[in-house]
């Protein structure tokens, strides 16, 4: 180069960051620090999933509730690391939500329990059957006499009633007892609730009316499905309400399998979780076990009951086994919750989406497949329509379409369906500007110009058009990222960048081209 | 090669037939706005919207039909489930959609998993030997009523907020007359695709919004490059009536804006044709959109600058009165 010039500086550099942030596409073997460098695909083309998750701080004082939402995307993080997915991300969005999306993930179910699993572990004595049968009894008669709080029930009393009825015999016109335990009947060591009536159930133990109907000190809990018969019937358990032993006196929780040999059929050749329990925790452990040697110990999860062992003598040491109607996965997953502690404040999911990996990778196929055709229609195009000046813009496209994939990835952008969408439309536009100038250009010579004084010309003409232009559409994008949400936002990173881009190549790159291997010497006619 | 050279098209004589046109597209398009409404998807209001594929691996088991499918859905429990084909009918994939019934602000994983459960268990045949999660499940969105309905305001605010940021920049450009009137012309623009949108009863997903941004940004972009050539010519041009001045720029930049729409139309139009199932609908808003923003720039956004000049200056002024800023 004869002379220095901002021009040819600012081109190396947009080439070398180019190439630089490209490399890690096509080259494998990088070192580290570079592959990592690497655009990622969105969801929609690699599958996965993602939650959109509100964190109610409701319960919380101004100063605990920011605390709450980071502290709360730590323990999914945690957790999320412990379940093995590659690359999630976990962003926090607006002042108390939380999105997680979680790419490749397939066991869509095991994942968004994990995220979303409270874990509040506790240690209940299981009420002895007189006593069970005396709790479950008053619970009926309190519900009968307030029956018009509890409309479901209602209904159900009145269908009774009817059947009755209809009945001959006489004094069957009354039933014998409330429309409560009609729901429960007992079974081997604890009662028993049919799949039909476990909905109905649920939606009573969740309902605040129905605590005051249970008399103080005890509470009623459902022991969890079984995983591999869902339409099999639940097991309701009475339990003491004290507190025994809490998830805070544990100290660590572990997935096991039990060996095939083992004695004990609750372990034998099945996935169980054992736990650990702190110094304080083992002692208090070992009281509740002395406490109440032949009767039963419930392990409550969240108000589930996942199993409810015999007390057979007093346990020292602080170990335990929680057991129950486990899959492999799902003792994998309690194991990571207890270890990764409670969520600070409750979460629920506003959104989901789940897309599936063959539909990504068909939408990449097409979307590029329609993105290569558009290219080289294009592209053809601007070679027959504008000779010269339309080679130098082919070659500037193709390097607006690395320059665009790249700015992605510095800035750690996604490739998302929208924005190759949005890419492809980019190399529509992005010749305008060199369009813009090249028809000033022709202008210019037909006026009689010499080449090098029409070039002139056409560029400073039309860089006022293309810098107006794109301004106004830079504009639109700024506000889309600012307002916009998710998809929108991706979209309008990918337009911005495009603009930027196809800017800097028309009035830069293209011109620099023309200036240096076009206009040599003193010639007059240029092929354009 | 030129496609155009020194041409005399009458685009401002043209203008009553053109006004008429487009009163009429916007009528068309505010009658399907009233009578039909739009078809919002999942994203925008809420409930749960699948995708699966029900192509048997064996393929001597018979094909599910519609029907059967809806019938299914129907005696467990979603009677209201809108079920329609997706690409080819041999291709045995279903969009499976449930307006939520729920009120409240949060998704329960409920009907998700639900319907997951009804397909396996009602469709074993055509479940065997795939993995339900990873196969025949294509995509499943679940969405609750308040985050559906903050994206709706939050779009429409988006929206909203770019096109006065707009005006004021051209405003400040040219003068609020040129920036009004292509404001004016974007959402001429916009209604014509809405209404497009809703006769045709095809849903506004989140991709279609992105598409009617693109077309607002590329519509602007076209009117723009048509109103600097009228500046400039303005001032070269004092002498002569407005419209006169408006028709010689609107020819001058005919080339750039027939190759600069032809270009970008190729592009959607191999999007529509090459991009696949997904991009479908988006591709089809982008090509009207770039026939539309094309149009609109040159027949409707310069000609209403000329008739409210027109009505609002007297006529020796006018092409003074836009011209004093440069």
């Amino acid at each position: 180069m004869k002379k220095f010039s901002w021009r040819g500086l600012s081109i190396i550099i947009f080439i070398c960051v180019t190439a630089f942030y490209l490399a890690p596409l096509a080259i494998p073997n990088l070192p580290e620090w570079w592959a990592k460098n690497k655009l990622k695909l969105g969801l929609d083309l690699k599958g996965g999933m993602q939650i959109l998750l509100e964190v109610d701080t409701s319960a919380l004082s101004t100063a605990d509730a920011r605390g709450a939402v980071d502290q709360n995307i730590k323990i999914i993080r945690e957790r999320i690391d412990q379940f093995g997915v590659a690359e999630p991300s976990i962003q926090k969005l607006g002042e108390n939500r939380i999105m997680v999306q979680l790419p490749g993930v397939s066991d869509f179910e095991a994942a968004e329990n994990l995220i979303k699993q409270t874990a509040m572990l506790e240690f209940k004595v299981v009420a002895q059957p007189d006593e069970a049968k005396r709790v479950l009894d008053q619970i009926d008669s309190n519900i009968t006499a307030n029956l018009e709080n509890f409309p479901a029930l209602a209904e159900l009393d009145k269908q009774d009633k009817e059947i009755m009825a209809d009945s001959d015999s006489l004094g069957l016109d009354e039933t014998q007892s409330g429309v409560f335990s009609s729901l429960v009947r007992p079974g081997e060591m604890d009662y028993e609730v049919q799949y039909d009536s476990v909905r109905l159930m649920q939606e009573l133990l969740a309902d605040s009316l129905f605590h005051q109907m249970v008399p103080a000190g005890w509470q009623i809990s459902l022991e969890k499905a079984d995983a591999t018969n869902i339409r099999a019937d639940r097991i309701l358990h009475v339990l003491s309400s004290a507190v025994e032993l809490s998830g805070a006196d544990l100290a660590r929780a572990k997935m096991e399998y039990g060996s095939s040999t083992s004695t004990d059929p609750r372990t034998a050749n099945k996935p169980y979780v054992s736990i650990e329990m702190k110094r304080e925790g083992a002692r208090k452990f070992e009281r509740v076990t002395a406490d109440n040697i032949g009767k039963r110990l419930a392990i409550v999860l969240d108000n589930v009951v996942y199993s409810a062992p015999n007390i057979q003598e007093r346990i020292a040491g602080g170990r335990a086994q929680i057991t129950g109607r486990f899959t492999s996965s799902e003792a994998n997953e309690l194991a990571i919750v207890l270890n990764t502690g409670n969520l600070i404040a409750p979460i629920t999911p506003a959104s989901t989406s789940i897309i599936g990996a063959t539909l990504g990778s068909d939408s990449i196929k097409s979307g590029s497949m329609a993105g290569i055709i558009g290219l080289a229609v294009v592209m053809l195009f601007m070679l027959v329509y504008y000779k010269v000046g339309g080679l130098l813009t082919d070659f500037a496209l193709v390097f607006n379409v690395g320059f665009i994939l790249a700015m992605l990835t510095a800035f750690g952008g996604t490739l998302t369906l929208p924005g190759i969408a949005g890419m492809i439309l980019t190399i529509g536009m992005a010749v305008d500007a060199n369009v813009l100038v090249f028809e000033r250009i022709r202008e210019e010579l037909d006026t009689g110009k010499t080449a090098r004084s029409a070039v002139d010309a056409g560029y400073n003409r039309a860089a006022v058009t293309v810098w107006d232009a794109n301004i106004t559409t830079l504009i639109a994008a700024a506000v889309l990222y600012q307002f916009g949400s998710g998809p929108i936002r991706g979209f309008a990173i990918t337009l911005a960048i495009g603009i930027i881009g196809s800017m800097f190549c028309a009035l830069v790159f293209v011109r620099s081209l023309f200036d240096t291997f076009v206009l040599t010497g003193t010639k007059k006619t240029l092929s354009i | 090669m030129r496609l155009f050279k020194n041409t005399n098209i009458p685009f401002v004589g043209m203008r009553k037939i053109t006004y008429t046109i487009s009163i009429i597209l916007i009528l068309a398009s505010l009658v399907g706005l009233v009578v039909r409404g739009l078809n919002w998807s999942i994203d925008f209001s809420s409930g749960v919207a699948a995708k699966v594929d029900l192509k048997a691996v064996d393929s001597a088991v018979e094909p599910v039909s519609i029907d059967e499918l809806r019938n299914v859905l129907k005696v467990n429990g979603y009677p209201e489930a809108e079920i329609q084909h997706v690409g080819d009918v041999s291709a045995g994939t279903f969009m499976i959609k449930i307006k939520s019934r729920a009120t409240e602000d949060a998704i329960s994983n409920h009907t998700r998993i639900q319907i997951m459960q009804i397909i396996s268990e009602n469709f074993p045949q055509h479940v065997a030997g795939r993995d339900i999660n990873r196969d025949v499940i294509e995509e499943i969105y679940e969405v609750g009523p308040k985050v559906g309905g903050e994206l709706r305001t939050n779009s429409l605010l988006a929206v909203g907020i770019a096109l006065v940021l707009m005006i004021i920049y051209i405003w400040f450009r040219f003068e609020l007359i040129f920036g009004v009137m292509a404001i004016v012309a974007l959402a001429h623009d916009v209604l014509i695709i809405i209404g497009v949108f809703a006769l045709t009863g095809k849903e506004i997903t989140i991709q279609i919004i992105a598409a009617l941004l693109t077309i607002v940004g590329y519509s602007i972009n076209d009117t723009i490059v048509i109103f600097d050539r009228v500046r400039e010519d303005l001032k070269i041009r004092r002498k002569e009536p407005l419209e006169q001045v408006m028709n010689f720029s609107l020819n001058e930049t005919l080339s750039r804006t027939v190759v600069t729409s032809g270009t970008t139309f190729i592009t959607t139009l191999s999007l529509y044709l090459f991009g696949g199932q997904v991009l479908n609908d988006f591709a089809m808003a982008m090509c009207l959109g770039v026939i539309i923003g094309t149009y609109s720039s040159v027949f409707i956004a310069s000609n209403l600058v000329v008739d409210v000049t027109k009505a609002t200056h007297k006529e020796k002024q006018t092409a003074q009165h836009l011209n004093k800023r440069r």
